[in-house]
């Protein structure tokens, strides 16, 4: 067999998190931040469909058992109890992977919880390729399918400091959310001295002239990496961190995009339906020329293995997203 | 013209299928040693089923995957890839030397396994999926007036899907009855035994209420399989459900008496021991009913 037989080209374990080389993490920063919450809101419960331990929130379990309900593998009754539990007035944070919930709870989100604006917080693991299980586990679409339902808010996290503050923000905010999950060891790659996550808004992270990059969920770390390669080879890169994919942060990519009209777009997800949509759809709506390169997955269901083998196969890693860059910046030169 | 294998021809008596399931059994350690964790247990738990299946019951011909007249076996449960790999093995569909690839990058054997792998007749793993889908193929083959029978195989967990019931209500009002589905009762789930989890009992009862005929062996006990699904095949009109209480990781002692959970890891040295304890399981007295 030609097939590597060494184990650092293994599918990982299912509970493990890929650190994606960070220097530093945190542990379970969903778990610790509901528990934050909760200590100070009653109000909010938490479910989950036979992935309490998969998906933190059995930190959650253990600190408040009484308001804790286990529904077992059943996503769409996970979905449904939520909406119900939201409508007697409690603020539920209900937990499976972002494929069982979106794929298979896509009726009872956009009809149980969307619809009538039910109070639902709908947490979601594995986005992306932070699994190496192909194509059942790897929550490549769910984006595109929870930006097309109205009243959702959606949101996909860079690291642990945002992740703590979105949960405290949506426990605050009425209405139905869908929040991508870093689950176990997370990146704390955004300094919570400075950053400040609020829904709806768009973070320029990164101050430049030459080329545009505006990136979601983990891929801001990455992109963040490209920033400091780019910077060294001489081109002078912005970015703009768009964690809430729904409202989308018009106002604010437009400005940037019409200073630069140079533009990569990064995401742990299709290069369709998710943020290089929204970027090109704001765009052209604007009226704009801009030159735009979206580094992501492409529309295909991707392959099982280890985590590393799947950001190079997929072109996903921060010199994917440098190289996009250059692309653009030659161009540009070419036609100069 | 159809050149198909009828398995019942190659072994009948137990000591063989006992033996069969030991291959099963040796492979799904070597798989699991090379990753170093996994779903050793389930695999273990279920080969007792699997050897059953593809060393007597069913009908395939391994250098034809696609005869029309097969008999089909859907595993719902991806996870349990392991336990199929080594029975695709051991049946000829898939090279042996290939199971050393189990998990590996670019490797046709995924850790949660789908039908990129020859002889896996749907991709299962996103779980619930396989009895609706054999619900369809059991209609389609009736249909074309094929006397092939499907097989499902799903798991404890997977009677808290919807999905699965839903399916089964179909089967039984479609009357079914070449339709074969076995449960895994191994008592565990992803967050723990289903008891804690969410309660699924009585699973015998739900099947029946559902319409089906159901039993309740042993899963471990190859002559119990036996004796159910040749049971089974002489009730007519309903669809089977036998309901297979196993133990995870059955035959290597440390597997079957350590806390039992659903994804184990399997520190290096450990594995010396856990074949060393198979191969004592290999000796007759320790097995069953040799
Ligand atoms: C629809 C769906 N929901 C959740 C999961 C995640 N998951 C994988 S295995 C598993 C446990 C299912 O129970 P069972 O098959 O009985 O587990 P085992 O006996 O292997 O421990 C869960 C919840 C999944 N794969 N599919
Ligand atoms: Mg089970």
């Amino acid at each position: 067999m030609s097939i590597s037989k060494s184990k650092s080209g293994v599918t990982g374990n299912i509970l493990s998190s890929h650190v994606d080389g960070a220097e530093r993490t945190a542990t379970a920063p969903f778990g610790q931040a509901l528990i934050r919450e909760a200590e100070a809101n009653p109000r909010i419960v938490g479910l989950t469909a036979d992935l309490g331990k998969y998906t933190d929130i059995h930190l959650f379990a253990s600190r408040f058992p009484e308001r804790f309900f286990q529904l077992g593998m059943a996503e769409q009754n996970l979905i449904g109890a939520a909406a119900g539990l939201a409508r007697t007035g409690f603020v539920p944070f209900a937990t499976t992977y972002c494929v069982f919930a979106t794929r298979r709870a896509y009726d009872f989100i956009a009809i149980g919880a969307a619809l009538g604006s039910a109070n639902v917080k709908i947490i979601a693991g594995l986005p992306g390729l932070t699994t190496g299980y192909g194509g059942t586990h790897q929550g490549i679409e769910d984006l595109a399918l929870m930006r097309s339902i109205p009243n959702l808010v959606v949101i996909d996290p860079c690291d642990a400091t945002e992740l703590g503050q979105v949960v405290s923000a949506i426990a605050r905010y009425e209405g139905p959310v869908y929040m991508r999950l870093l689950r176990g060891e997370v990146p704390v790659v955004l300094d919570p001295d400075t950053y400040q996550f609020e829904i709806g808004k768009a973070k320029l992270l990164c101050e430049g002239t030459d080329v545009a990059i505006i990136s979601t969920g983990l891929m801001t770390a990455r992109a963040l990496k490209a920033v400091s390669q780019l910077n060294s080879s001489g081109v002078s890169a912005a970015l703009l961190h768009v964690s809430t994919l729904k409202p989308f942060d018009i106002e604010v990519v437009l400005a940037l995009v019409k200073r630069i009209p140079r533009v990569v777009t990064a995401e742990n997800h299709f290069t369709t339906g998710g943020l290089a949509s929204a970027v090109a759809d704001a765009i052209v709506d604007a009226g704009m020329a801009v030159q735009l390169k979206r580094v992501g997955i492409p529309n295909c269901f991707c392959e099982s293995g280890s985590i590393p083998y799947l950001v190079r196969r997929y072109r996903m890693d921060s010199e994917d997203i440098a190289n996009a860059a250059s692309e653009l910046m030659r161009g540009t030169a070419r036609r100069e | 013209m159809s050149h198909g294998i009828d398995a019942s021809a190659k072994a009948t008596s137990i000591g063989s299928l006992e033996l069969h399931a030991l291959s099963l059994r040796r492979h799904i350690l070597r798989m699991a040693e090379r990753v170093g964790q996994g779903y050793v247990g389930q695999g273990l738990g279920i080969a007792d089923l699997l050897a059953v299946l593809y060393s007597r019951e069913m009908k395939y011909d391994p250098k034809n995957l696609a005869w029309l007249d097969r008999d089909r076996f859907l595993l719902s449960i991806g996870h349990y890839s392991i336990g199929l790999y080594a029975a695709l093995a051991e049946a000829g569909v898939i090279p042996v030397d290939e199971l050393d690839t189990y998990g590996a990058d670019q490797s046709r054997l995924e850790m949660s396994g789908s039908e990129i792998t020859p002889g896996f007749e749907m991709t299962g793993g996103s779980l619930g999926h396989g009895l609706g889908q054999a619900v369809g193929m059991a209609l389609g083959v009736r249909l074309d007036k094929k006397a092939s029978r499907i097989f499902n195989l799903l798991s404890d967990g997977e009677l808290q899907e919807g999905s699965t019931w839903e399916a089964a209500m179909a089967a039984a009002h479609h009357r079914l009855d070449h339709l074969f589905a076995f449960i895994d009762c191994n008592n565990q789930q992803a967050d723990g035994p289903p008891g804690q989890v969410l309660n699924v009992e009585p699973v015998q009862e739900k099947w029946k209420a559902f319409g089906w005929d159901t039993q309740r062996i042993n899963g471990n006990d190859i002559h119990a399989i036996v004796d159910a699904i040749d049971a089974a095949k002489e009730n007519s009109g309903k669809p089977h459900a036998i309901i297979l209480d196993t133990l995870m990781g059955k035959g290597v002692r440390t597997f079957e008496e350590r806390d039992k959970n659903h994804f184990i890891r399997v520190e290096p040295d450990e594995w010396r021991l856990a074949r060393e304890q198979l191969e004592e399981y290999a000796q007759p007295r320790h097995r069953g009913s040799a």
